[in-house]
């Protein structure tokens, strides 16, 4: 885990200020930018993976079942993926529901 | 989608070399193209990047969304610091300090940062023939600073510095062509790709990467922040900037021009600019003088397609 970037000082960085953790990024959880959260209707699902193609950001995943779905934990909630997908089995529900 | 069927998109590299994580805006297609371009190239890659969107989105200190070697460089730097990468690996292994293999040298840069501040050291490096590859994401202004017009910023277009209004129509200029100024260099690969086609897209970073000497590709870029328009719809409005032919998807290897995707119908163009909030402003008038411009820079690749 890295420390938040307030809580280091300057003798905590490497020299160059090089991270050497590689994809660190993770550890920031940017699902919750979201306002609206794709849901995918498994059943008309056709397991083509356009959806996970077009992701910006990297959070559709293959569920054991076969289905793609989107990881919660960083999706923020643009709905390119329920756009393109090709059969329509995407939809954006509000968060708030 | 592509020539392809849908199924395709199962074939394509599972790795990802381009964490989630990373703080680019909703419905960023800038951001896509870094995932894709990274997928193609693998991990064998080394990447200089210019600041910008994609820097400040993927590298806020301590924390990186890099899985493979990457620097941050000043505006103009990442042609030549990329260049220099190549160079001093090519000593390293020629003297036995590292391993002889194929690695990937990748500079990267935005549209300011590619058609304004870096243009001459990256003229230099194309010039010079270093083994690498330059991949320039064009949204079409300086988005990270709040949508600054660049040179490549589209006629017409209304920016914070082309604002339209009662006295202007917002960007005066015709967008610099970047693709072309890449191909006066001879250099052996120049292309320009857009990530609404991937197939495409990886396919062209993959031959870009596997060609000896400099290769260019410009990759438009949707940014639904500054083109003003759903976040949803990123991978639409870049579909239709090559439906209407106002970017047209075309590879130019060793000189010779091949129109990758030829549209089933050339669209108007007024139908990918009327959605877009920088264009709503446009006249009847100022949307049949863009159609103009487009067909006649579609011509002239159309027939250069041809010759060759
Ligand atoms: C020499 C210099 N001038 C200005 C800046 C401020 N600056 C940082 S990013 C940026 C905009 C980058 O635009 P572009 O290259 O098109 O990339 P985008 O953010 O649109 O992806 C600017 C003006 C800077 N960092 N260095
Ligand atoms: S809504 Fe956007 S971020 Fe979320 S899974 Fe779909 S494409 Fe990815
Ligand atoms: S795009 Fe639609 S049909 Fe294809 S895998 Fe994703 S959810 Fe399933
Ligand atoms: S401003 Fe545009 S290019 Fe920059 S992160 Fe946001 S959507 Fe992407
Ligand atoms: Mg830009």
């Amino acid at each position: 885990m890295a420390k938040p970037m307030d809580q280091i000082t300057w003798r905590e960085l490497e020299v160059g200020a090089v991270v050497v953790e590689v994809g660190n990024a993770m550890e920031y959880e940017t699902g919750s930018w979201r306002s609206e959260r794709p849901v995918v209707n498994r059943e008309q699902c056709i397991k083509c993976g356009v959806c996970w193609l077009f992701c910006p950001d990297v959070c559709i995943v293959r569920a054991p079942e076969g289905h793609f779905e989107a990881n919660l934990t960083y999706c923020k909630g643009c709905g390119i993926c329920a756009k393109e997908c090709p059969v329509g089995c995407i939809t954006m529900i509000s968060e708030e529901e | 989608m592509d020539r392809f069927s849908v199924f395709t998109s199962r074939l394509v590299e599972k790795s990802e070399n381009f964490t989630s994580g990373h703080r680019a805006c909703q419905g960023c297609a800038e951001a896509l193209a870094v995932r894709l371009v990274l997928k193609a190239l693998g991990r064998d890659t080394i990447v200089a990047m210019a600041t910008g969107c994609m820097e400040i989105i993927s590298s806020p200190l301590p924390l990186t969304a890099w899985k493979v070697p990457w620097i941050h460089n000043a505006f103009e730097n990442p042609a030549a610091v990329i260049s220099g990468c190549e160079s001093g690996m090519k000593a390293l292994m020629r003297k036995g300090r590292v391993p002889k293999k194929k690695i990937n040298f990748v500079g990267m840069g935005g549209d300011g940062a590619t058609a304004d501040i870096g243009m001459g050291p990256l003229s230099g490096a194309l010039e010079r023939g270093h083994d690498m590859v330059y991949v320039c994401y064009d949204n079409e202004a300086y988005m990270n600073t709040g949508i600054q017009r660049s040179s490549s910023t589209p006629y017409g277009a209304s920016t914070t510095t082309s604002p339209a209004g009662t006295v202007s129509f917002g960007q005066q200029t015709e967008k610099k062509n970047l693709t072309q100024i890449a191909v006066a260099h001879n250099i052996p690969y120049v292309a320009t790709a857009c990530p609404s086609f991937p197939f495409d897209l990886l396919e062209k970073v993959k031959k870009a990467a596997a060609l000896p000497g400099p290769a260019y590709i410009h990759i438009l870029s949707v940014c639904p922040t500054g083109w003003r328009i759903q976040t949803e719809d990123a991978i639409k409005f870049g579909r239709l900037a090559v439906d209407s032919c106002i970017f047209p998807l075309y590879e130019v290897t060793h000189g010779k021009y091949n129109l990758n995707y030829r549209p089933y119908k050339k669209i108007p163009v007024e139908e990918y600019l009327k959605g877009q909030g920088r264009f709503r402003h446009l006249t009847d008038e100022e949307i049949s003088h863009i159609q103009t411009t487009v067909d006649r820079d579609y011509q002239k690749i159309l027939k250069r397609c041809e010759e060759d």
